[in-house]
């Protein structure tokens, strides 16, 4: 998880990610549509939007679950292919899904190792190794968590979430995408995500946000990008807005120059 | 950094008072599997009295052995293609091709195409790899097609059921192979293709020192990382219990007898004086059995061990998961019906080894069979769920029910009707239980 701390992040620096022109189409419904968005280690952009927005699908995009149909990723200023999610997590790329993606029907750590088992000389799986890790990730994530032996299917949401989000860090992410991270979680829980962004971001990792807690994106985020209808309305710096012009962007699906004072005042009307 | 890490080095032994959910979980007994054992103990003691006490006899108790094999050693398969969501429909009709084939390449090719002769000492294992091989292969097409070709798996097999059936009848014209090469005779089990006494003996102890081993392996490895394990008492209540289990069947075994006319047969070939009451010639472990054993083994080990059985319960599990989580989904369900095409041919070669030769009907209704023992045996239709051992103790159950009827002269329709309503009863019984353990 270290990633050499927060000295190395200039803000000059290259930008971790740079996506550009990412077009994703359905059908016929441009589901991403020619967005252009980046991000720089040690900063937490958040990603906000109605339903439908386009938020998960960009995401998608980078995550490898659902390359783009035009449009290119850039990855320390080198141009990425990313076609699977394999060749993400090999950009460092981590994703915490909104469905969480977690197999119910095996253990926490075969879980938090999906894809990437630890095993013996013989190629045998290395159980009792990744048990050992997952204990001590979770021992920092969540330190109620007992249940390593049974199928996270009996897990509680905010348990089945830990295991998701232990799955995103153990493996020292650069670029860590949180699509809805606290969604299942209660307010205790909520807080502990919450100190572990602050956390990732302080040890330089680069994080792109999404929730539909404008609130929660508000406290967390140094940039905010709203996303309407397949595109981005606008990207502000979250220091020179409100939340209730970021509100304003959302449902009017206009950037925040457009956003008349009269309109804001109807949010509240 | 919190030092949750570190659990209690043991558990302790508990109250005197233990209730049996706690002493059950302290020695880490699948309960489900349990239950089939009690299960098929209340079966075998039902039989017993109901035919008089002809039900466990050792010679029943080997049959039932030698009868299970064929089905068990194609169930470890499918538990896997129903763990992945997916079904074979094809191994019955795939287990007659496969059969014809090998009976051809021994009876006809071999010794009439290639000039050879009959009963060459490499036959047999021609005869095998070129089953093997050729199961493999048709495994591979219709798992490509199911996984690469997106066809569901139920019509790429049921094409199959009708393709493979088909083809026997293109190559044999509906006549009968026979015999077979007399060393891949030994294959299908009887007398000759036994263990005999002393090396069922060996087998077993070598087996147990295995289970010991492992046990004490595994125990000490979790020890090292500091994780709970089970108290000694358990430990060794496993061990004892699982090391009675494997020398009980071996005496079972090597007190079934040869009959008497092969025995008299022996005798006289070997100048031995029969001695008053017959020459008593234990038979020992059939063949088959060994082979169904060596095959649950190695795919106890491919399912848990291994990372793709790892994966093919993830894709199980959730399919989405498994594909985000980078793993090749396609290339691992093609693998899982390779996987079966080579166990098809392995049964293929006990059946028509054991029959001594290769008939039209061979292998009609298995594919019922096989899917009936696994889901039996705990696999889940929903995916994800299902074990290599489960399946093997489900075969056993279907076939006890089988021939503990055939012992009371119950008649075929009849049989079908009862092996019916057990299997949706206890596929009923399993859901329920998994309902309620969820909630």
């Amino acid at each position: 998880m270290s990633n050499g701390g927060s000295d190395m992040t200039a803000p000059q620096a290259t930008p971790l990610v740079e996506m550009q022109n990412i077009k994703i189409a359905f059908g016929g419904v441009h589901a991403v549509d020619n967005v252009s968005l980046d991000l720089r280690a040690g900063e937490v952009v958040g990603l906000v939007g109605g339903n439908g927005a386009g938020k998960s699908t960009l995401m998608r995009a980078l995550s490898g679950a659902h390359p783009p149909d035009s449009g290119q990723i850039v990855i320390d200023g080198q141009p990425a292919t990313i076609s699977n999610p394999r060749e993400a997590k090999a950009f460092g790329i981590e994703t915490i899904y909104q469905t969480l993606a977690l197999a119910d029907n095996v253990d926490a750590a075969a879980n938090m190792f999906l894809g990437r088992e630890l095993t013996t000389r013989l190629g045998s799986l290395d159980d009792s190794a990744m048990e050992s890790a997952t204990r001590k990730v979770m021992g920092r994530l969540n330190p109620n968590f007992k249940n390593f032996k049974t199928a996270v299917m009996s897990l509680s949401g905010g348990q089945r979430q830990s295991v998701a989000i232990a799955r995103a860090v153990h493996f020292n992410a650069r670029i860590l995408i949180m699509d809805e991270p606290t969604a299942a979680l209660g307010p205790a829980e909520t807080e502990q995500v919450r100190s572990l962004i602050r956390q990732l971001k302080s040890e330089g990792i680069g994080i792109f946000l999404i929730s539909h807690d404008i609130h929660d994106v508000y406290d967390l985020s140094d940039r905010i990008a709203v996303m309407y209808h397949g595109r981005i309305v606008g990207t502000v710096k979250k220091d020179e807005v409100t939340t209730d012009e970021v509100l304003a962007m959302i449902i009017m699906g206009k950037p925040l120059e457009k956003v008349t004072s009269e309109e804001i005042a109807q949010l509240h009307g | 950094m919190v030092t949750e890490a570190s659990p209690a080095r043991a558990v302790p032994g508990g109250s005197p008072n233990r209730s049996l959910r706690s002493v059950l979980s302290l020695l880490e007994v699948d309960t489900r599997l349990l239950g089939m054992v009690g299960a098929l103990a209340i079966i075998w003691i039902g039989f017993n009295v109901m035919s008089g006490g002809n039900f466990i006899t050792t010679r029943n108790l080997w049959n039932l052995s030698v009868q299970s094999s064929s089905i068990a050693i194609m169930a470890t398969g499918m538990v896997l293609i129903i763990v992945s969501r997916n079904i074979d429909l094809s191994v019955g009709s795939l287990l007659g091709f496969l059969g014809y084939t090998m009976a051809m390449v021994q009876a006809v090719w071999i010794p009439k195409n290639l000039g050879l002769g009959f009963d060459q000492p490499y036959t047999w294992v021609i005869a095998l790899a070129v089953g093997v091989g050729v199961g493999a292969l048709i495994g591979a097409l219709q798992g490509f097609i199911v996984a690469y070709g997106r066809v569901p798996a139920f019509i790429v097999t049921l094409g199959g059921f009708l393709i493979w059936r088909g083809l026997i009848f293109w190559y044999a014209k509906g006549q009968t192979i026979a015999p077979m090469d007399k060393n891949f005779f030994l294959l299908g089990g009887g007398p000759t293709g036994s263990a005999g006494e002393w090396p069922s003996w060996i087998i077993g102890i070598l087996a147990c020192v295995a289970i010991v081993y492992l046990t004490i392996a595994s125990r000490r490895r979790r020890r090292r990382y500091g994780f709970p394990v089970r108290p000694t008492w358990a430990l060794a209540t496993v061990m004892g219990a699982a090391c009675a289990a494997v020398l009980g069947a071996v005496w079972v075994a090597n007190n079934y007898f040869w009959p008497s006319a092969l025995a008299t047969q022996y005798a006289q070939a070997h100048g031995i004086a029969e001695p008053p009451g017959g020459l008593q010639i234990p038979v020992g472990i059939a063949f088959p059995v060994l082979i169904m054993i060596g095959v649950a083994v190695v795919m106890t080990v491919i399912a848990t061990r291994r990372r793709f059985g790892r994966y093919v319960y993830a894709i199980g599990g959730n399919p989405e998961a498994a594909e985000l989580g980078g793993i090749n989904v396609r290339l691992m369900i093609m693998r899982t019906y390779v996987l079966i095409g080579i166990l098809v041919a392995i049964s293929a070669a006990v059946q028509t080894a054991r029959l001594n030769g290769a008939v039209t009907n061979l292998g009609v209704q298995n594919e019922l069979d096989v899917i009936s023992a696994a889901v039996i045996g705990g696999t889940s239709f929903t995916g994800g769920i299902g074990t290599i051992p489960g399946a093997v103790l489900g075969a056993v159950v279907m076939q006890s029910l089988r021939s503990g009827m055939v012992l009371l002269n119950v008649d075929s329709p009849t049989q079908d009707i009862v092996v019916g309503v057990v299997l949706v009863a206890a596929v009923g019984l399993d859901a329920l239980l998994r309902r309620r353990s969820t909630r």
